[in-house]
């Protein structure tokens, strides 16, 4: 589904991914740790176009197609979704209007008319009840005065919402306690499915207890230095990563 | 590249067309250009006025002549060469014992055009509208379900006619000739503009909507309008316009007054996209407006303004505050792009006790404009307990723009109570990508963003015009993120 060839990008000239390999196919689970600064989120924003980045090398393909070029909004109408790690406010548009924008601006992409008023009112229901959201939530300003467990909750929401293939979560443990990562983690999971794919960005290796990763990979200094089973997730816990810097060091 | 960058953005805006930039080619019989007592008597004489009319034009005039154009606003301009403007223009094609069905085809086209479908307007929105194409008012409709409850909605020429009591009676109370500069022009050189008095205790049954246009080149617009309601009363009002773009400058100078009696409510709302000027600053409206209300006791004046055209907007709907519990509110977006400047506001003057008035402002500046808001809440000695909010939000696109924020505040009775509250945001890059990733594309997340940023005031509009108006914002800020 996703490839990644030798991808090296850079943002204000200092670059940050040095030659990125990464392959993910549908079904599977991933998990890219690493030390803070090591380029896990410039990886999560190089693949959903965020354009301060720039690719300097290599090769971003995704069910076959270079995305290299795409703007960030084809990339999402592909079906690559990105959750935040710091999810932005938009003041004034609530959650289901801003969502249902997301919808029907994605299936205008694909030549369709904008799904039915009833119909989206049904799949918000659906999927607020799925991930344990509080419809009341959904008529609030979009992330505007959130808790940091209500704006990843959010997330996922829309991430239900838009069904994508592939979902990219960067640092979505960060700032959740344990009641708040369960929820957002059971959430992924009722979402799993073998026709979509998930990375998942983390320094922590909590949140692999309750998203099982198939495969772990460790990013270091721009580069993928090591990858595994879930097994290594706990190596790290344990560890650290200094031993992963002395290794590439040596 | 499939790349859209914001440079692809800014070279899009400026390249936009106005969208009503069309001209309608109309015979039409225009003055000479220029302003003397003579051109004032003329003015009168084309419309058959009384003789205390034509004195009370005649003595606006004279005001008007012993005046200096303002200049404390923050706008900066070529002023207008008023001896180069002709002052009276009206479509040849007009006959008064016209319906509508007679009316000129090119007329009619240039309505749809704009989106004024008059009989599509008359079924389906349920709206009397008086259209005043440059100074005429050439179709007045619902005229007929008005007239069995009294209500009196017509051109202000037919009301000067027909209702001179009640034009004798208001007219100039509330905006005095001697108001300022553009007050004593228009008192002067009016050419019409729309009537309106609902009778006691009557609620108007549908919006009473006017549009207004400036069609002629080199031609000014001095419209008049005066809304009375009575004692008990409600109306809501609406006033749209547009004008089609043209190189030079035209002015545009109106007056309006409103007078809400005791517990009458008069709701004013007002969509302006007149011709802003091109990417370059050339052209568009200088728009020079004198609107202010009176309110008596329990009354209130609502004034709800969506303003996205002129080059140069100077307009401060107002309220007076005069009678006991009465109540006056104001919200207003006004858009900024290119080179257009903005500088407006309201002035609340509480002079009742237990007086109340709101002021909403969300001022959106894009592009190399200014977008000021001026404000003034004025607290009298005897206005006891009187209470005013004023909520301003400045919302930025880009680095060259600017927005500015006047708030004046006078209080002489300690029981007053005055909240001010002021904020300034700017569209970000990261709420864009935000946008972006969940497949909303640029424009889409600026009319996004913008229209949630407006929503207090764009839910005081009513209904089918709140649409209108977030469709305007968009068309104004199309691509305009910096």
């Amino acid at each position: 589904m996703l490839k990644i060839t030798n991808l090296h990008a850079s943002i204000d000239n200092k670059t940050i991914l040095k030659g990125v390999n990464l392959e993910v196919k549908a079904g599977e689970v991933h998990a890219i740790m690493g030390p803070n600064g090591s380029g896990k989120s410039t990886l999560a924003s190089v693949i959903a176009g965020k354009e301060d980045y720039e690719v300097l090398k290599g090769k971003i393909t995704f069910e076959g197609q270079d995305i290299a070029d795409l703007a960030p909004e084809d990339r999402a109408h592909k079906g690559i979704f990105m959750s935040f790690q710091y999810p932005i406010e938009i003041p004034g548009v609530t959650v289901t209007n801003f969502i249902k924008t997301a919808i029907n601006e994605t299936r205008k992409a694909k030549g369709l008319n904008d799904m039915p008023a009833n119909k989206m009112l049904k799949l918000i229901r659906d999927k607020a009840e799925l991930l344990e959201i509080d419809r009341r939530f959904l008529s609030r300003s979009l992330n505007q005065g959130f808790s940091g467990g209500e704006k990843k909750r959010n997330e996922i929401f829309q991430m239900a919402m838009l069904e994508p293939k592939l979902a990219i979560l960067d640092e979505t443990d960060s700032g959740l306690d344990i009641d708040a990562l369960r929820i957002v983690a059971n959430g992924v999971n009722k979402l799993k499915s073998k026709d979509n794919a998930v990375v998942v960005i983390t320094h922590y290796q909590r949140l692999l207890d309750y998203i099982i990763p198939d495969f772990v990979h460790v990013i270091y200094d721009g580069k993928i230095v090591k990858s595994g089973t879930k097994e290594l997730a706990h190596e790290l816990e344990e560890k650290g990563y200094d031993w992963i810097k002395e290794e590439v060091n040596a | 590249m499939g790349k859209y960058t914001e440079d692809d953005l800014r070279e899009e805006l400026k390249t936009q067309e106005y969208e009503y930039g069309f001209y309608t080619d109309i015979e039409s019989d225009t003055f000479p250009k220029g302003l003397n007592e003579g051109v004032v008597r003329a003015i009168s004489k084309k419309k058959n006025e009384p003789e205390w009319m034509t004195e009370w034009r005649l003595e606006a005039f004279r005001i008007w002549e012993k005046m200096d154009e303002p200049e404390w606003a923050n706008v900066t301009y070529k002023k207008p060469d008023f001896q180069d403007i002709s002052y009276y223009s009206a479509p040849k094609s007009v006959d008064p014992n016209k319906t509508l069905d007679d009316v000129d085809e090119d007329l009619l086209a240039m309505y749809k055009k704009l989106g004024i479908s008059i009989d599509e307007q008359k079924k389906m929105n349920n709206i009397a509208i008086d259209i005043i194409v440059d100074s005429v008012s050439v179709a007045t409709t619902f005229k007929k379900t008005l007239e069995e409850k009294g209500i009196i909605f017509c051109p202000i020429s037919e009301a000067i006619q027909e209702h001179p009591e009640l034009v004798k009676k208001y007219m100039g109370t509330i905006v005095p000739r001697t108001d300022n500069f553009y007050a004593a022009l228009n008192s002067a050189v009016f050419t019409d503009g729309s009537f309106c008095y609902i009778p006691k205790g009557i609620k108007c049954p549908m919006e009473l909507s006017t549009y207004f246009r400036i069609n002629e080149g080199g031609t000014g617009q001095f419209e008049r309008t005066l809304l009375i309601a009575d004692e008990g009363s409600y109306v809501s009002y609406l006033e749209g316009c547009t004008a089609p773009s043209r190189d030079e400058n035209q002015l545009h100078a109106a007056v309006v007054e409103l007078i809400a009696l005791d517990d009458a409510e008069i709701k004013y709302s007002t969509v302006q996209n007149w011709y802003p000027g091109n990417a370059e600053g050339k052209g568009g409206v200088y728009n020079f407006v004198t609107k202010r209300g009176l309110c008596e006791n329990n009354a209130k004046i609502s004034w709800t303004q969506v303003e996205t055209g002129s080059a140069i907007t100077w307009k401060y709907p107002s309220c007076i505050l005069k009678g006991d519990n009465s109540v006056g509110e104001f919200y207003s977006i006004a858009v900024t792009n290119n080179y257009q400047q903005a500088d407006t506001g309201t002035k609340m003057i509480h002079l009742g006790k237990n007086t109340k008035s709101t002021i909403i402002s969300k001022g959106i500046s894009a592009g190399k404009s200014q977008n000021s808001y001026r404000g003034l809440v004025q607290i009298h000695s005897r206005a006891k307990n009187a209470r005013n909010f004023s909520q301003c939000d400045s919302l930025l696109m880009g680095n060259e723009c600017g927005a500015h924020t006047f708030p004046y505040i006078e209080v002489k009775n300690k029981s007053a109570q005055i909240e001010h509250e002021a904020t300034t945001s700017k569209i970000g890059e990261d709420q864009i990508f935000y946008c972006n990733q969940r497949g909303i594309d640029t424009e889409k997340a600026i009319a996004l963003i913008v229209n949630g940023f407006s929503k207090d005031v764009l839910n005081k509009l009513p209904m089918e015009f709140a649409v209108e108006a977030q469709k305007l914002l968009e068309i104004s800020l199309e691509g305009s993120v910096g």
